[in-house]
């Protein structure tokens, strides 16, 4: 039996289709798209962070802000097992890299070509490893807490793990307050067939798949019962233990991986890139979005990147109208129209882009069909 | 009389001062109806919350089907200030959390409908079917149970044409009329395969069309599922009609047992009702 | 360490934790009322510091003060009027999201307003006037802060214990439908208690920064979050918890410090407050609820 793809697949592919082929159109114009590939990397990697805080918060109901911690621990393995082993030294100038990292890395260095190119993605799996195990410790204590405590607690690990980061007692691992620099870029796919500039869309675009195919299941409905209401959901049989451990879980680990992928976009971290404010960032991609659609958060993720570090830059330069000063543009205004843009979401339009929905081509037409009167 | 399948044994449940069940002993024939009633706040839904293990017992056991699935005596803070009938020489404990209650064979519908309101009516039915669910998070993300996933789509299906719900599979549960909604929660306690349902007052706020209705469809699933019934009510004509025996509580303690016929003819049960003052 | 360093650093840290205690009472009474965890109120402390550099910059300070503390009260009251009243019916998790907006947009404001780089907070002489006992040496500020925070408590129980409208705001923290079905004007405690938080928040501002010397638009956030700390650890709701709670932590924060752990002070608040949870979810003082079925 041959199955008949349908429309709405076929949009999708072409959509799918036109995406690549216009990042491979930046690749060969990266000299002079500097700021739309910025932007759109930028955007895929909070992509990746909304969504999976999308599965803690909107889809398993778990009012979690630990999201800038998880990142931190994937940021920081990556970017300690990434730097070329020439440049070790140079970064750790202070108080010197300690031994067995040393060690590790003068291995990996002897490692054949192909082991070297696999590396970084084997950085971001452990990294993402370490803070799902982190995480599973973590939610044993503190998934039993009610909705606001457990916002509280875990904002609370994520500033811990952040003041372990900069503390002077982890000074040679994590070069303390200086943080981490010389980090490489994304590292090229399928030997170079894919361009180091289009990794973090693959990985963003495989790890959200994951999540997709997740909320989907049997599994993901059962998250979304939690969600509901979790004296029935419980009275259905469902642990609530076992589900709220599996996505937070989950949810940290590919917090981690985002956060690696951070590392290398951003090519030097430190303690301060992780604390509070980017949970709080990530938190309004993830509202303005719609809790609860991961289309939404993904599409919300490149918007809000967009908006805040493109489309409303002018706002912060001084601008002339007619040869009058407008006085309120100055470094600083794009963030209190943000602010203030965001306060409207949450205060008027509270179900964000799409609510709980997610987009579809026939939500498209259906909507626009609607609008006629 | 047939062998029990839940058993009470001085099952007692204290909030601070207030002991909202009182050494209940009761016994729930395999295969019949068994009613609990009794005037607002005598402690009937705690009794379900205590059974279901919502709530840990003060005090005594709950025994389902030769197992104790929940046990305790007053301990620490709570000796002191216990002031229940019985006290337990024992001193074992047992803890089973709801959801292993409810994977062991028990399943409940609740006074306040509960359901997931936001997911559709078929949703609420399938999350249900979860709880047995063999496959693994990772199997089942990545579809390896196609077959399995099938089942429960289907199983839930013919429930739904069961119960009458199937035309409405794909609205909103919330969206339902409260009649429907009433019988979804049971549709969705029963999805979960149970031998025993626990059912807090069914037929809360429908007519007496629609009580009647309930009736038949009570007794109707639980031929068709092999059922044990034990279930809180208000609704006298209700109870009278199809429960087996009724037990009545006051103000937490057990004032009478019996068949129907029995119940309507006890003084103390009359007085508890009328709220005749006995002093 | 000589006895009189560790009394010396006593002393800093009982100051310090007299002005979280300022701060945990607001989190710990608008919890109370809303269960709202008001991220806000961190950021309310940062305002009332720039309010007070403005006006001391024109006025004097007694004039100065009492401006710092109005406006910060008015501010409390607009923000709950503007972001947290349209939300009262709507899921816990909306509300808390709309807290964290106002942080969000209180950081973001005073950064375009006042720019990130410190800016100087002013000396009020007399508070920083030096006093020596023995080899113990400390500003007048570091003694006034624990009196001045037990005397404000305890003229802030005596009116909630003995005038009516304390009396309603302990009736809707205990039961806010009731408390509505009895007739109670919610909407006017509400704006007591934010108007109550935010005037401890101005008081403690003043205290706090008085010995830090500078504030930023991040100034509030951490001391907010160690706040809201140590009212979950006296016990949320409960107002001496609250205060015993800031005291404990300023103590404790300020020991680490000496003890050269500073990095690890604020991961020390946060496992406090996880351990706690775990421990003893209600706090030191808090009553026990159970949610009903
Ligand atoms: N979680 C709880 N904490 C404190 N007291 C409780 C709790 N749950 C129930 N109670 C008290 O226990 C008593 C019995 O309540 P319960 O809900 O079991 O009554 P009920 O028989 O189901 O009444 P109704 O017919 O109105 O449903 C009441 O006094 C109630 O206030
Ligand atoms: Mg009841």
């Amino acid at each position: 039996m041959k199955k008949k793809i349908s429309k709405p697949t076929i949009y999708s592919l072409g959509a799918l289709a036109l995406f690549v082929a216009f990042l491979y159109w930046l690749d060969a114009n990266r000299l002079t798209q500097g700021m739309v590939i910025s932007v759109l990397q930028k955007g895929a990697i909070l992509a990746l962070v909304a969504t999976s805080m999308n599965l803690l918060n909107g889809f398993t109901g778990l009012f979690s802000l630990g999201q800038a911690g998880f990142m931190s621990i994937g940021a920081y393995t990556t970017a300690i097992l990434i730097i070329p082993v020439k440049n070790l030294d140079g970064v750790y100038y202070m108080n010197g890299v300690h031994p067995a990292i040393k060690a590790l890395r003068v291995v990996m260095a002897q490692a054949p070509p192909f082991m070297q190119t696999i590396f970084p993605f084997v950085a971001l799996l452990l990294g993402a490893t370490i803070a799902a195990l982190v995480a599973l410790v973590v939610g044993l204590a503190v998934l039993r807490l009610k909705s606001d405590y457990l916002a509280i607690a875990t904002l609370g690990l994520s500033e811990i793990v952040r003041s372990i980061f900069s503390s002077p007692q982890f000074d040679q691992i994590t070069n303390g307050s200086y943080g981490l620099n010389k980090i490489p870029n994304f590292p090229p796919m399928f030997f170079g067939l894919i361009p180091s500039l289009i990794t973090p869309f693959i990985i963003t675009g495989v790890c959200v798949a994951f999540i997709v195919l997740l909320i989907n299941s049997s599994y993901g409905r059962a998250f979304k019962a939690i969600r509901e209401d979790e004296i029935a959901a419980e009275a259905m049989g469902i642990s609530l233990y076992k589900h709220k451990e599996m996505s937070f879980v989950i949810s940290s680990f590919f917090s981690a991986i985002a956060g690696g992928m951070l590392a290398m976009y951003m090519r030097s971290i430190e303690a301060k890139t992780f604390s509070i404010t980017l949970t709080y960032d990530i938190l309004l991609i993830v509202v303005i979005g719609g809790i609860g659609s991961v289309t939404g958060s993904v599409v919300s993720a490149f918007l809000v990147t967009a908006a805040k570090e493109w489309w409303l830059r002018f706002f912060d330069q001084p601008l002339s109208l007619f040869g009058f000063e407008v006085p309120l543009f100055r470094t600083g205004f794009r963030m209190v129209i943000f602010s203030i843009l965001l306060m409207i979401v949450v205060l008027i339009y509270r179900k964000g882009l799409f609510g709980t929905n997610e987009f579809s081509w026939t939500w498209l037409t259906s909507k626009k069909a609607r609008r006629k009167p | 009389m047939r062998e029990a399948l839940l058993l009470t044994e001085h099952l007692t449940m204290q909030f601070g001062g207030v002991v909202a069940v009182d050494d209940l002993n009761i016994k729930i024939p395999t295969g019949e109806i068994t009613a609990l009633i009794g005037p607002n706040g005598a402690g009937k839904t705690t009794a379900f919350n205590v059974i279901t293990g919502g709530y840990q017992p003060t005090c005594g056991r709950v025994i389902f089907d030769g197992q104790i699935i929940a046990e305790n005596h007053p301990r620490s803070k709570m000796k002191k200030i216990y002031s229940g009938t019985y006290t337990e020489p024992s001193t074992q404990t047992v803890v089973h959390t709801p959801d292993q209650i409810t994977r062991l064979g028990m399943a409940r519908t609740f006074q306040n409908i509960r359901l997931f309101k936001d997911l559709s009516v078929f949703e609420n039915v399938l999350i249900a079917k979860h709880c047995h669910i063999k496959a693994s998070l990772f199997g089942s993300t990545f579809r390896l149970n196609r077959a399995e996933e099938r089942a429960m789509r289907a199983e839930s299906e013919a429930l739904l044409d069961r119960v009458g719900l199937l035309s409405s599979a794909n609205e909103k549960s919330s969206s339902l009329p409260y009649g429907k909604q009433r019988r979804l929660e049971i549709a969705r306690a029963l999805a979960t395969g149970p031998r025993l349902l626990l059912l807090d007052e069914p037929a809360a706020g429908m007519n007496p069309k629609e009580t009647d209705e309930l009736s038949a469809f009570i007794v109707e699933i639980k031929e068709a599922f092999g059922l044990t019934i034990f279930l809180i009510e208000h609704h006298m004509n209700l109870v009278m009609d199809i429960s087996d025996s009724i037990y009545v509580l006051d103000y937490g303690k057990t004032i009478a047992y019996g068949t129907p016929a029995e119940i309507q003819n006890n003084e103390r049960v009359i007085q508890a009702y009328l709220g005749v003052d006995e002093s | 360490m000589s006895m009189t360093t560790i009394l010396q650093h006593c002393l800093t840290g009982i100051s310090l934790g007299g002005a979280y205690a300022l701060i945990a009472i607001g989190y710990t009474l608008v919890y109370g009322i809303l269960r709202l965890i008001n991220f806000a109120h961190g950021d309310i402390f940062m305002m009332a510091g720039y309010f007070m550099i403005f006006s001391l910059a024109s006025f004097p300070w007694p004039a100065a003060i009492l401006i710092t503390l109005v406006v910060t009260t008015v501010m409390g009251i607009a923000i709950e009027r503007i972001a947290y009243k349209p939300l009262r019916e709507a899921p816990r998790m909306s509300i808390m999201i709309s807290a964290i907006g106002v942080s969000y947009l209180l950081q973001n404001l005073s950064t375009y307003l006042f720019t990130a780089i410190p800016r100087g907070y002013p000396e009020i002489p007399f508070l920083k006037r030096i006093f020596r006992v023995g080899d113990l040496s400390a500003s007048f500020v570091t003694v006034l802060t624990p009196l001045l925070t037990i005397v404000l408590v305890v003229i802030l129980m005596t009116l909630i214990g003995r005038t009516k409208t304390g009396m309603a705001m302990r009736a809707v923290s205990k039961d806010f439908e009731t408390a509505k079905l009895m007739g109670i004007n919610i909407n006017a405690i509400v704006s007591v208690t934010f108007a109550i938080g935010s005037f401890l928040a101005a008081v403690g501002s003043i205290l706090y920064f008085t010995d830090r010397m500078s504030v930023t638009p991040f100034s509030g956030t951490l001391p907010g979050l160690k706040c809201f700390v140590a009212a979950v650890f006296g016990g949320i709701g409960n107002i001496p918890g609250a205060v015993v709670g800031g005291f404990f932590i300023g103590i404790v924060e300020t020991l680490l410090v000496a003890l050269g752990y500073s990095t690890f002070s604020d991961a020390f608040t946060f496992l406090l407050l996880i351990v706690m949870l775990l421990v003893k979810p209600t706090g030191l003082f808090g009553e026990k609820s159970v949610e009903k079925v």
